[in-house]
């Protein structure tokens, strides 16, 4: 508790003991003066804004209500209730206000991965702590082990393991080796690491993830816009109403003739001012997309706002990249087909004469062959850009390349029926067979499209720039309702256009690409998922929903948290406008006293906010 | 032009106020306040000066929400 909180905690103490005392004191005429007593202590703030609202123009707030229906029934009588009612709106605030903080401070510490220092090492080796944003790009940074590593670099000395857990959510510790990129915001668990600095600190992830969701909740939803109307519209509404309650039923009374009631229907009136205070809707709306957006960038998904939250609970079409988003975006040697060698014979060949190259199927089809090609057994090596290699293995003319090639050294081939890359081999002008490489999906990715459409999603559809062969096997395997392949990326537009035309008004449409070449798809569906951007600018700036780890499984993770967000606030709405109007009716035929007025204000507003806090436990979705 | 400003206020109802008394301000564009961070995020019209124009932005909070401050760098 602040200094303000407190201070109030000790004014609430106070006057509850002079209540009790005066309420067990005997009754005597000029009681009603020691009222006062505890009545001032506790609100005279609330009387001196509410003093201070009339004298600006601004008289319907909270204050005010507060002050005229307390200061009401104190003139009819109910010194008591005049006295409780300001004392549980005071309680309510104290409350709301430690809930509030609490749970700002929490969800900060959730998402608190700043790191405070970078450790640079001395000409006489002797480490020195410096602030992370006075490091220079290119420096040599150290991190011992149970740091975070405060700024994007490059491994130069050390092999360790990274705990990236805090920014993915991810808890299987990544194995890292001089020469590979880290990323900052991971934690350095086993061994010191020496990092040679790629970007200033401003520019590593940690600060751009930083950036990116503490700015988050301030894109407002259409319930919070919808909720900020409301209560313009609420509060003086009820003012009016209670105004009308107090004076127009006892005129009717008594142009009857009858007797006027006028303190009964001024109290009413009163009770009227005490549950139009719309905090409870006003405060628990924004906290739970606060801890919505707070909790999902816990479990490594994170959600650029509160708007994108509302619109991610909506999804009911999920429209995906094959390449690098459920499939691994790794080649592999999956078959050797028509070979008229051993296929691994025929592997060797391949390797040895692809033993120079860098082309990533070059890459793939020696890490099939498994071991180290013996270079010296290789030479005369020609490599023909967009057609292949030639070389001479062991005195062989080996060829190794696609279609094209073979049509070129006029070798006739067998062209192969199953998805992927072919790479034929010829040897001595003389077909021997082909390899197959193709792109392995993730390991999750059957299961991902399993949960999206448990939870509800009806429609899957996968979009390639791969041959049909291959985008049609995949999505077989996968369980997608459609695959669209061989698209270009400017085809991609096109038919998210197309298909965001045919979604009905509510039902939105979600990509999720890697971030890498989509940018203008991510933008132009209703939610643009990015996956697997760590460390990836572009990915993170294109997206709306950045899921920080590569696993297919986050989609659903990412909606379900939305949904139980969505599902939370609208609980909140329903519940407290409900009590609220069901008070206000009991209350207009006089069934409902200040007790049950002060339930529907201060009460409502504990419990929408207990139910707030519910969204941040996402662990288990 | 856009600028962050660290504000403290109470309740989300005052946070709503403070939001539109702010976009009332001549030379504002566009307020956000986001309760939950305590933060006011203020789009400049071109050709206002910032500082000048969030004196009179405090100002206008004050009016509607007493209790309000926003830290003036």
């Amino acid at each position: 508790m602040n200094r303000k909180q407190k201070k109030v905690l000790i004014r609430i103490v106070v006057s509850i003991l002079l209540t009790v005392v005066l309420v067990l004191l005997p009754d005597w005429q000029w009681k009603w003066v020691l009222y006062l007593l505890p009545y001032l202590v506790i609100g005279y703030d609330i009387l001196l804004k509410a003093a201070k609202g009339v004298r600006n123009r601004q008289p319907f707030d909270e204050n005010f209500l507060m002050a005229v229906a307390t200061v009401g029934a104190m003139l009819l009588g109910e010194y008591l209730e005049g006295v409780a009612v300001m004392l549980f709106y005071q309680i309510g605030e104290l409350f709301q206000s430690y809930a509030v903080g609490k749970s700002r401070r929490n969800i900060s510490e959730l998402m608190d991965i700043r790191p405070d220092y970078a450790n640079i090492e001395e000409q006489d080796g002797q480490l020195v702590q410096v602030d992370p944003d006075e490091v220079e790009t290119g420096t040599v940074i150290v991190v011992r082990p149970g740091e975070k590593i405060p700024i994007d670099g490059v491994v130069v000395e050390g092999v360790s393991t990274l705990n990236t857990s805090a920014l993915t959510g991810e808890s299987v510790p990544r194995d890292i080796q001089p020469g590979d990129e880290v990323i900052s915001g991971c934690i350095n668990m086993t061994a010191l690491l020496k990092i040679r600095t790629s970007r200033e600190f401003g520019e590593s992830t940690v600060s751009k993830i930083l950036d990116l969701v503490e700015n988050a909740s301030s894109k407002k939803s259409k319930s919070e816009n919808f909720i900020a109307k409301f209560a313009r519209i609420y509060t003086p509404v009820v003012c009016f109403s209670a105004l009308a309650l107090a004076v127009l039923p006892p005129l009717v009374r008594m142009l009857m003739g009858l007797d006027g009631a006028w303190g009964d229907w001024v109290y009413r009136a009163l009770t009227f001012l005490v549950i139009s205070c719309p905090c409870a809707l006003v405060i628990s709306i924004p906290l739970s997309f606060f801890a919505g957006i707070g909790g999902a960038s816990r479990a490594g998904v994170l959600i650029k706002g509160s708007n994108y939250m509302e619109t991610l609970a909506g999804v009911r079409c999920v429209v995906m990249d094959k390449t690098g988003t459920m499939t691994e975006g790794i080649f592999e040697v999956s078959g050797v087909h028509h070979n008229t060698i051993d296929a691994d014979k025929l592997l060797e060949y391949a390797a040895l004469a692809e033993s120079y190259s860098t082309h990533p199927i070059s890459q793939s089809i020696r890490r099939a062959y498994g071991r180290q090609p013996d270079q010296t057994r290789v030479c005369e090596v020609q490599e023909l850009g967009g057609h292949g290699i030639t070389a001479l293995v062991d005195g062989v003319k080996v060829a190794v390349g696609n279609d094209k090639l073979m049509k070129q050294l006029g070798v006739d081939f067998i062209d192969c029926q199953a998805a992927g890359t072919v790479v034929h081999v010829a040897l001595d002008g003389k077909y021997a067979g082909h390899i197959l490489i193709s792109d392995r999906l993730k390991p999750d990715a059957k299961q991902a499209i399993a949960q999206l459409r448990r939870i509800g999603v009806s429609k899957t559809i996968m979009l390639t720039g791969d041959r049909k062969i291959a985008g049609e096997a995949a999505a077989k395997e996968l369980g997608v309702d459609q695959v669209y392949s061989e698209l270009l990326p400017g085809d991609k537009v096109a038919k998210v256009e197309q298909l965001l035309k045919e979604c009905r008004k509510r039902e939105k449409l979600a990509f999720v690409g890697d971030g890498i070449n989509d940018a203008p798809v991510l933008s132009l569906a209703d939610v643009g998922i990015a996956m697997g951007a760590l460390g990836s600018d572009a990915a993170i700036e294109a997206a709306d929903v950045v899921l920080m780890d590569d696993n297919p499984l986050k989609i659903a993770k990412a909606i379900r948290i939305a949904r139980k967000c969505l599902r939370i606030v609208y609980e909140n709405i329903f519940f407290a406008i409900g009590v609220k109007l069901l008070c206000l009716i009991l209350g207009a035929v006089g069934l409902a006293n200040m007790w049950l007025a002060i339930f529907a204000d201060v009460g409502v507003m504990v419990i929408a906010v207990l139910n707030a806090i519910r969204v941040l436990s996402v662990r288990k979705l | 032009m856009k600028k962050t400003y660290k504000i403290d206020v109470d309740c989300a109802n005052c946070a709503n106020k403070m939001e539109t008394a702010a976009n009332k301000t001549a030379g504002v564009k566009n307020a956000v306040v986001n309760f939950m961070t305590l933060k006011m995020v203020v789009e400049f019209e071109e050709g206002a000066v910032p500082a000048e124009v969030m004196k009179q932005v405090r100002l206008n909070c004050k009016k509607v929400e007493d209790d309000c401050e926003i830290f003036l760098k």
